[in-house]
């Protein structure tokens, strides 16, 4: 038998750069996935929640007695029950206080009122009908422009007199913060000198994540040990549970947070809800599991929205499309109270990455969060914290200023991109970038996609509709992002004072087998393969031998989540060294082993080798063995380690993305005829897994930019709440994909590796919007808002008269 | 609460119960029977992952009473899965193609498929998009299920069996 | 989201689902295939207290000729409309109707006895069977009659149906060999209704239109036979001024909601460019 060659050895592990069959595929084709709702304990009761049909109302009072008196009901819990344990608000990570139960008003449609208990959830369903609220509607403020209008009624009552907020002083009562970043006065000045500058109101529609699951809970207090476990859809299981711990006073110890499978997230599923805190609660009152369960309208009307940002951006430049400076105002609406899911520190997220991708001297940001009835979130929708609204930002006011120079989108990018020399690069608002080579990736994307034929060809039809024979218009959209994930570096990052860093824990058993927690939680990424596959290439071992488990707090080392693609900048980092610094020992014991000097080993895909005499070697696996049997005099047995990882910076992945559609004007139907996206996530884990990433968060982009909107009517009502209305495309509607890559490693990450799965929502969304916009470019047009959907890309079509016979 | 017996066959086996009138057969089925691999996302139809094989014909049975399917036969994703362990082309075909991520909408999808490829054993890419129009993804973008479907009409050459009828 | 409570009835006859439904006056709704009154029912805007489900009735199955005319028992799926050889050759307005309702899974259990008998204006069979001169037969405790479809819709949710009774057939006079159709719907994805659609069916002698018909679909509160429209074409060429004649007096008769599908002014618009299409397909069918 021939010893198989390095090659062979390093293909058998499945290790880094392979396309690795996902492990948990095999229960989830067979209906075997455990989520939260297929969890049964006996005695299991349900609850349900009663909520507001108004948006702003007071409640003058409460009637349960009727839905207490329906069979099944075991309880009927309001504000007034809370109130005595201190647990009618909870905390929120931006340092508000969001109402768990509502008790002197409601804020927002659909806002929870009581919470019925029952034995199953037909009745339990039945009570909520029954219980009798007395309102009084009060005016509704839903437009975040008139917020702060000196007669704004005022909306949060339990705010009285509270002139500052987490972040400074509030200017009004229904002002939450200020928050600037940049240099105001260099800006200023630059806007002053400028040959050539545009302003433009950029919205940001509200949209909800909505993944296919909604977010759901089973509570279960045991009375004789004093001890809660809670099962959820948590995207941070660990943080639930320090957060539990502290409202509820039960000692951490005794608190067991698990997040089994869970399907989708996409940051809906960061925060705590009051659906939670109200089966910690009922689990206690009544001694039994309580399980609830959210349907598809408490989803989309209630459990956190995104975006909601209204961006007046403004870039100075010269004539020949040179930028000079950048300047954005942003009003931001919070909804109801500010539950915005960010590291604390950040209050706009980490919105100042808005000079995107371009190579700007000054700029200056500011943001004003208000509070309007509308549901509260403001969670990252697949995407780092305000990422996504600020690359929508930058692209659209790069495409505008490319009009008004009369300059092709795709050069003005190229004119200004930060050149490849420049990296480490320093943003004018305070971001190190590491590492990138935009200029090689925006020119390969142009050459992929036959940029300069596209333009000739759209100029052709533009030609054939002036002239009446056709009446499509063909829109490119050009989009260049760089992202910012990965959060982050203690000395910056933080939820609720605990830094963000991210772990992992590594054991090798004697066998060679292999278990590893770590502090992240999958909602589909794919973690139980990828994480293997750092170990696999770190330590030898091949993927099939090592099991990966997250989610279980009681297990898992203490970590900060999943969510702002930081699982692999983070956690992914924790693994590759705490798998180091078993290497390390292993190194030790194969010198013990083989009598030598651990300096004379080499490490040689899964083995230590004699440098020298490769015939002369320890494997991973004998060396695992020996870990428990015969290790060198003075050492302990055992071959185990646990890393928690400081990121030193955040990463920054970026991409080129370019897409084509024809749009009907007579409908105003938007056809995508092509989507071509170049991502650089520096080392590629798993090219399969960053694919299917890269097409589930394009999808995302797509859905978001040509229809999704949470939108509230002038009474604050959310107007259809379902997925009729809420757009998640089929397969029909969603675009064919071509993916690509540029390979430019992290210079920080052990692995050099960036994270992915946000990056195609980031840039998918200003492409979609440019490329519809630019169908409408030739006749003055400089923006339309999202979502495109066919009724506004007809009014735009029809505002430039070009539906006149 | 009115009660009402039912019998029915659930992925070949046979099954009685006294059921509320108003029991939504996705309820049935995951509740009564523990049959967890169907889902509910949507409430409303439209998101098809509670999608089950009912006589022959593909159903979302969050919008279906169980004193509907009484006499019925039906088939789940725990029944497209051999009786000896097998998997199915279909969940081959999903895994070797990357066509999952969080595995929610899955079961709904594979037992949808399953149908499809019953009615039109080799679908263009057009027929496998439309056919799987019931059925919302939220991860994938679609483009790897409609691969994994191709690769089970491939697997299968045409010559699917109908999974313990 | 769950139902309220309910008692279910299920008749094996058509005659016994008129006599319970009788029994039971307005306490009593009939279940055909559920994909619109179940989801109401979930959500809480609908609570029969008594279902009366059709899905056991042999007699109101299958497609037959009669005469000259199609007969398709009312608990027809539109599943069976589309792999129906019969519909295919004669009324291809109807399979591409049903191809076009909803998702691969609700038509397998949607009924077109369901969508042209429920009353909402966002069905699209009713518009097709305004457009095709359909005849609904009605049995009821006073036993049965035939409702043209044309005279069948009288609000949102309110049709010439008195309590207990039911449509059990829809009867369509089969257009002339030859014949041209179309229905054209703009919808924002699969499953949704359309922001507005038409249906189109004419004939033509030798290039000019001989007759023609004329439905549209959701842009008022019921489905709309444009005759004005169909009236200004006939003896036309479908030059440019007269499609836009015919536009304008489809235009003029529609009373479209806003909603998020667009203002009403929109979905006028868009009831008028779907007859356009619906035009120029038939015609280029039609021989």
């Amino acid at each position: 038998m021939t010893e198989p060659t390095s090659e062979q050895r390093t293909q058998s592990l499945q290790g880094l750069g392979c396309k690795r069959k996902r492990t948990e595929d095999i229960r989830f084709v067979q209906g075997k996935g455990n989520y939260v709702d297929d969890l049964k304990l006996p005695g299991t009761l349900y609850g349900d929640f009663v909520r507001s049909p108004y948006g702003h109302a007071r409640i003058k009072g409460i009637d349960a007695s009727k839905a207490k008196a329906l069979p099944g009901v075991i309880a009927v819990l309001t504000a007034a029950d809370l109130k005595p344990l201190n647990l009618h608000y909870m905390p929120t990570l931006a340092g508000d206080v969001a109402a768990v139960l509502a008790e002197d008003k409601v804020l927002y449609q659909n806002q929870e009122v009581a919470f019925v208990i029952a034995e199953d959830r037909y009745a339990a369903a039945d009570a909520v009908e029954l219980v009798e609220v007395d309102y009084e509607p009060l005016p509704v403020v839903v437009d975040p422009f008139k917020a702060m209008a000196p007669d704004a009624p005022v909306l949060r009552e339990d705010l009285a007199g509270k002139t500052d907020g987490a972040h400074g002083k509030r200017k009004h009562h229904n002002h939450i913060f200020a928050w600037e970043m940049g240099d105001r006065g260099a800006t200023d000045q630059a806007f002053t000198q400028a040959e050539v500058t545009i302003k433009e109101l950029i919205s940001y529609q509200r949209v909800h994540p909505c993944p296919l699951e909604t977010c759901q809970c089973v509570a279960s207090f045991d009375k004789v040990k004093g001890e809660l476990t809670v099962w959820g859809t948590f995207q941070a299981p660990h943080v639930i549970r320090t957060v539990a711990s502290l409202i509820s006073k039960i000692p951490e110890h005794k608190v067991h947070v698990i997040a089994p499978d869970i399907g989708g997230g996409f940051g809906n599923k960061v925060g705590a809800y009051p659906g939670y805190i109200c089966a910690v609660v009922a689990s206690i009152v009544t001694g039994r599991p309580v399980k609830w369960v959210e349907d598809r309208t408490e989803n989309l009307t209630t459990t956190s929205f995104a975006r909601d940002y209204h961006m007046t951006a403004e870039i100075a430049a010269n004539r020949d499309g040179r930028i000079t400076a950048l300047r954005v105002n942003v009003l931001a609406d919070h909804g109801a109270f500010d539950a915005c899911a960010d590291p604390s520190k950040w209050p706009a997220g980490f919105f100042n990455i808005v000079t995107g991708s371009y190579d700007f001297p000054v700029a200056h940001v500011s943001v004003d969060g208000v509070y309007t009835n509308k549901a509260p979130g403001g969670v990252a929708y697949r995407c780092s914290f305000r990422v996504t609204e600020a690359a929508y930002c930058i692209e659209r006011a790069m495409d505008i200023l490319a009009q008004k120079l009369e300059m092709d989108p795709a050069d003005l990018r190229m004119k200004n991109l930060i050149r490849r020399e420049q990296f480490p690069y320093h943003s004018a608002l305070g971001w190190e970038y590491d590492s990138g080579d935009y200029h090689t990736a925006l020119q390969r994307a142009m050459n992929a996609v036959g940029y300069r034929q596209l333009r000739t060809e759209q100029q052709a039809r533009l030609a054939a509709f002036r002239a009446g024979k056709t009446r499509e218009l063909m829109g490119i959209g050009v989009a260049f992002f760089t992202e910012i994930v990965g959060a982050g570096p203690s000395r910056n990052c933080d939820i609720l004072g605990i830094a963000m860093f991210d772990s992992a824990e590594i054991r090798i058993h004697p066998t060679g087998a292999v278990i590893a927690r770590m502090g992240t939680k999958s909602q589909g990424q794919g973690h139980e393969t990828t994480y293997a596959q750092i170990i696999a290439s770190e330590l030898g071992l091949p993927a099939d031998d090592i099991i990966i488990e997250e989610g279980n707090t009681d297990t898992a080392p203490y970590g900060l989540g999943t969510y702002g693609s930081r699982s692999t900048p983070t956690a992914g980092a924790a693994t590759a060294m705490a798998a180091r610094k078993i290497r390390a020992k292993a190194q030790m014991i194969a010198a013990h082993l083989l009598e030598v000097s651990e300096y004379d080993l080499e490490w040689d895909v899964d083995r230590f080798r004699l440098k020298g005499n490769p015939e002369s070697f320890k494997t991973m696996k004998e060396i695992a063995w020996a870990a428990y049997s015969n290790v060198p005099p003075g050492m302990e047995q055992g071959l185990e380690a646990v890393s928690y990882y400081d990121p030193p910076n955040m990463t920054f992945p970026f991409g080129a993305y370019i897409s084509v559609v024809d749009v009907d004007v007579d409908t105003g139907v938007v056809k995508v005829r092509r989507f071509y996206a170049l991502d650089d996530c520096g080392t590629r884990i798993n090219p399969m897994i960053i694919e299917g990433q890269i097409h589930g968060g394009l999808t995302e982009a797509f859905a978001i930019a040509m229809g999704q909107e949470i939108h509230y009517d002038e009474d604050g009502n959310v107007t259809g709440p379902s997925l009729m209305d809420y757009f998640l495309p089929t397969a029909v509607e969603t675009p064919k994909w071509e993916t690509d890559w540029t390979t430019t490693p992290s210079p920080h990450h052990p692995i050099g590796a960036k994270g992915v799965g946000e990056s195609p929502n980031v840039g998918g969304v200003p492409c979609f919007a440019n490329a519809v916009n630019d169908a409408f470019r030739a006749f003055g047009s400089t923006h339309i808002a999202m979502p495109h959907d066919n009724w506004r890309t007809w009014t735009a079509a029809d505002n430039l008269g070009l539906h006149a016979a | 609460m009115s009660k009402m017996q039912v019998s029915m066959t659930v992925n070949g086996t046979a099954v009685e119960a006294r059921v509320e009138h108003r029991t939504l057969l996705i309820h049935f089925l995951r509740d009564h029977l523990n049959l967890t691999g169907p889902h509910i996302g949507c409430d409303t139809s439209h998101c098809g992952a509670c999608t089950v094989d009912l006589d022959g014909k593909s159903v979302k049975s969050c919008t279906m009473f169980a004193v509907q399917a009484d006499g019925a036969s039906i088939l789940t994703i725990e029944g497209i899965t051999g009786a000896d362990g097998t998997l199915h082309a279909l969940q081959d075909g999903f895994r070797e193609m990357h066509g999952l991520q969080c595995g929610f909408c899955t079961p709904g999808m594979i037992t949808r498929a399953y149908r499809l490829l019953q009615e039109n054993p080799h679908p263009t890419e057009e027929e496998i998009r439309f056919g799987i129009s019931g059925n919302l993804c939220r991860c994938t973008g679609y483009q790897n299920i409609v691969k994994a479907v191709q690769y089970a009409a491939e697997k299968l050459g045409g010559k699917l069996k109908e999974a313990a009828e | 989201m769950i139902p309220a409570a309910f008692e279910y009835h299920r008749p094996r006859s058509i005659a016994e689902a008129v006599a319970v439904l009788a029994d039971l006056g307005e306490a009593a709704r009939p279940l055909a295939g559920g994909h619109s009154l179940i989801p109401m029912m979930k959500l809480r805007l609908a609570g029969p207290e008594h279902l009366v489900d059709l899905g056991r009735i042999r007699d109101l199955k299958g497609i037959r000729t009669e005469g000259g005319d199609i007969v398709i028992g009312a608990m027809t799926t539109q599943q069976e409309l589309i792999a129906s050889d019969l519909i295919a050759a004669k009324l291809p307005i109807l399979r591409e109707t049903s191809l076009l309702i909803a998702d691969p899974q609700v038509r397998y259990v949607g009924t077109l006895g369901g969508n042209v008998a429920n009353g909402d204006p966002g069905n699209d069979m009713p518009a097709v069977m305004l457009c095709l001169g359909a005849v609904y037969h009605v049995v009821g405790p006073t036993g049965e009659h035939r409702v043209a479809a044309r005279d069948f819709y009288l609000g949102a949710y309110v049709t010439a149906l008195d309590p207990g009774e039911i449509v059990t057939a829809i009867r369509i006079p089969l257009p002339p060999t030859g014949h041209g159709s179309a229905y054209e719907k703009l919808k924002r994805k699969i499953g949704d209704y359309a922001t507005a659609a038409a249906a189109v069916v004419l004939t033509l002698d030798r290039g000019v239109v001989a007759t023609c018909s004329i439905g549209l679909t959701n842009v008022a509160d019921m489905p709309l036979w444009a005759e004005d429209a169909a009236l200004a074409l006939v003896g036309t060429n479908l030059d440019t001024a007269a499609v836009k004649r015919a536009v304008a007096a489809a235009e003029a008769i529609t009373a479209p909601a806003s909603d998020n599908r667009g203002p009403a002014a929109y979905r006028t618009k868009m009831a008028g460019v779907m007859l356009i299409r619906a035009l120029a397909r038939a015609r280029a069918q039609a021989k």
